[in-house]
């Protein structure tokens, strides 16, 4: 699988959002992230709710070597959460841009995002 | 500073690590996921490039007296083919690093011979000490760290995976061999029948072998291994496997448990120390006054196992907390992935170190209630 995926916006924190519409936006972690992360064994979610604010922490990320902090990408209302996720950590890194989703926002303001060709050559890699 | 590459590096690469620095080195992190690679040596065997580790060599009339002085342990007691786990002290009982120490057969005149393994990031440091103290004794201290590899096969199938490599006539010495125990043995690489010195050691907490090999044999060796673990669930496992199967198997890691600024009492490594031997050794007496003045067990702080009670890991240099005060600190700590919950070693006040004790590792600013344990975490069953 390719480690950056077309049609989807980067921050430089190594999270995705994949717009929808106008609707609430899906936001998960990144290849290039899981991979520098190793295994993933636990998940701090936001929760449904939550205010959370572009570019400051939201939550955590724990693989078997270390601790990371959850940055958020947009800034907006926490609409629903992957609770797959926080029973299944493993699925963050069998499948980043997919079942690993971790939360959705609808946002009200988006924070400094890249496209994926500026997020591959960001990480020395190609689409 | 300059970066050393094992004589694997292209093997590695070519396999898809993903590559840290230790001790100076570029080694193996992880080929595809830590975890899978950390359950491979549970559960059959792991393929590890140690070719970091030093090697050096002690020989001549004095070995075995010279190695008294220059360690903490009882080097001239250990058998021909066995193997010592010891430490190298300053003269105020700080720990230089922690070593296993060889004595193989002695040479044609008699001369004994030994051989020393140091970590990866003291072994030039450890060799220059060794040289140092050699001053007053017949003995010769040679530095082979850089022309030597050495390969690990650790796991329950890591025998059945040698023996593939092994003359039949020679299989006893391997289906033989005792844990800390080593032997010179045929290995055949390529059709060519190799003697190299196999030591049935490891840093796993499972059983396995660790093979020294000249650097020009070593990659034909790992090829063959791997080629000769086909079928019995063998895959290369690296450095962050390591970690966390030495960790469960409650080994210490210089540099996290062990330093210069610790000492071997609050280490749990008492028993290493040989103050009844008879001859002197530097770091002697002020090692009999640490233990005269109950360090590790009535005084100062003593390393412990920590057994999480919630999902989250406390990690190096983390504080311990005993009602919201500071009372130790994390050396080493993960999600164990044998037994499914946070594990740490934590140098811990000595009255809060019994098993059972309810602690407390501050997580970032967060208490999480952990408990102290017996070491061990995990041990095979035989």
């Amino acid at each position: 699988m390719s480690k950056v995926i077309a049609d989807l916006l980067y921050s430089a924190e190594h999270e995705w959002v994949a717009g929808n519409g106008g609707g609430p936006v899906a936001i998960g972690i990144t290849a290039v992230a899981t991979d520098a992360l190793g295994d993933i064994v636990y998940v701090d979610l936001p929760e449904v709710g939550d205010t959370v604010t572009a570019g400051e922490t939201c939550g955590e990320v724990e693989s078997t070597k270390s601790v990371s902090d959850l940055y958020a990408p947009v800034t907006g209302e926490v609409v629903e959460t992957n609770a797959d996720v926080v029973d299944s950590p493993e699925l963050i890194n069998s499948d980043p841009y997919g079942n690993g989703w971790l939360f959705k926002v609808a946002v009200t303001e988006e924070g400094p995002l890249m496209s994926a060709e500026e997020y591959a050559a960001a990480n020395g890699g190609e689409l | 500073m300059t970066e050393n590459y094992t004589a694997l590096y292209e093997q590695h690469k070519k396999a898809g690590a993903s590559f840290t620095d230790f001790g100076g080195w570029q080694m193996p992190l992880k080929y595809s996921s830590e975890l899978s690679e950390h359950h491979s040596v549970r559960k059959a065997a792991g393929l590890f490039d140690l070719s970091h580790m030093g090697e050096v060599w002690v020989t001549g009339p004095d070995a075995a007296a010279f190695l008294d002085y220059a360690l903490a342990g009882k080097l001239s007691a250990v058998a021909v083919g066995k193997a010592k786990y010891s430490l190298i002290c300053q003269p105020d009982g700080g720990i230089i690093d922690d070593l296993i120490t060889y004595r193989l057969p002695a040479a044609a005149d008699g001369t004994a011979k030994y051989l020393v393994v140091p970590n990866a990031g003291n072994a030039p440091v450890v060799a220059a000490e060794l040289t140092e103290r050699a001053a007053n004794f017949n003995v010769t201290v040679d530095d082979v760290s850089a022309e030597t590899s050495l390969i690990a096969v650790q796991g329950p199938n890591a025998e059945t995976i040698l023996l593939t490599l092994v003359p039949a006539d020679q299989h006893s010495l391997v289906t033989e061999l005792k844990y800390y125990a080593a032997v010179e043995v045929g290995i055949t690489v390529n059709g060519a029948v190799k003697q190299l010195l196999l030591a049935r050691t490891g840093y796993t907490g499972e059983d396995g072998f660790e093979i020294y090999v000249p650097n020009v044999d070593a990659p034909e060796l790992w090829e063959a291994l791997l080629e000769a673990g086909e079928g019995h669930g063998l895959i290369p496992a690296g450095l962050a496997s390591r970690d966390s199967l030495r960790l469960e198997a409650g080994m210490p890691l210089y540099g996290n448990e062990l330093s210069r600024e610790g000492n071997p009492y609050a280490a749990g490594l008492g028993p290493v120390v040989s103050l009844a031997k008879e001859s002197d050794f530097v770091g002697k007496t002020a090692l009999a006054e640490l233990k005269a003045d109950g360090a590790g067990s009535t005084t100062g702080r003593k390393l412990v196992g920590l057994k999480g009670l919630g999902r989250r890991a406390g990690r190096s240099h983390y504080p311990v907390l005993k009602d919201g005060n500071v009372v130790g600190e994390v050396t080493s700590g993960q999600p164990s992935p044998t037994l499914g919950y946070p594990i740490a070693l934590a140098y811990v006040d000595v009255e809060l170190s019994e098993p059972g004790t309810a602690l407390d590792i501050d997580l970032r600013g967060k208490a999480e209630p952990f408990e102290v344990v017996s070491l061990p975490f995990y041990k095979r069953s035989k």
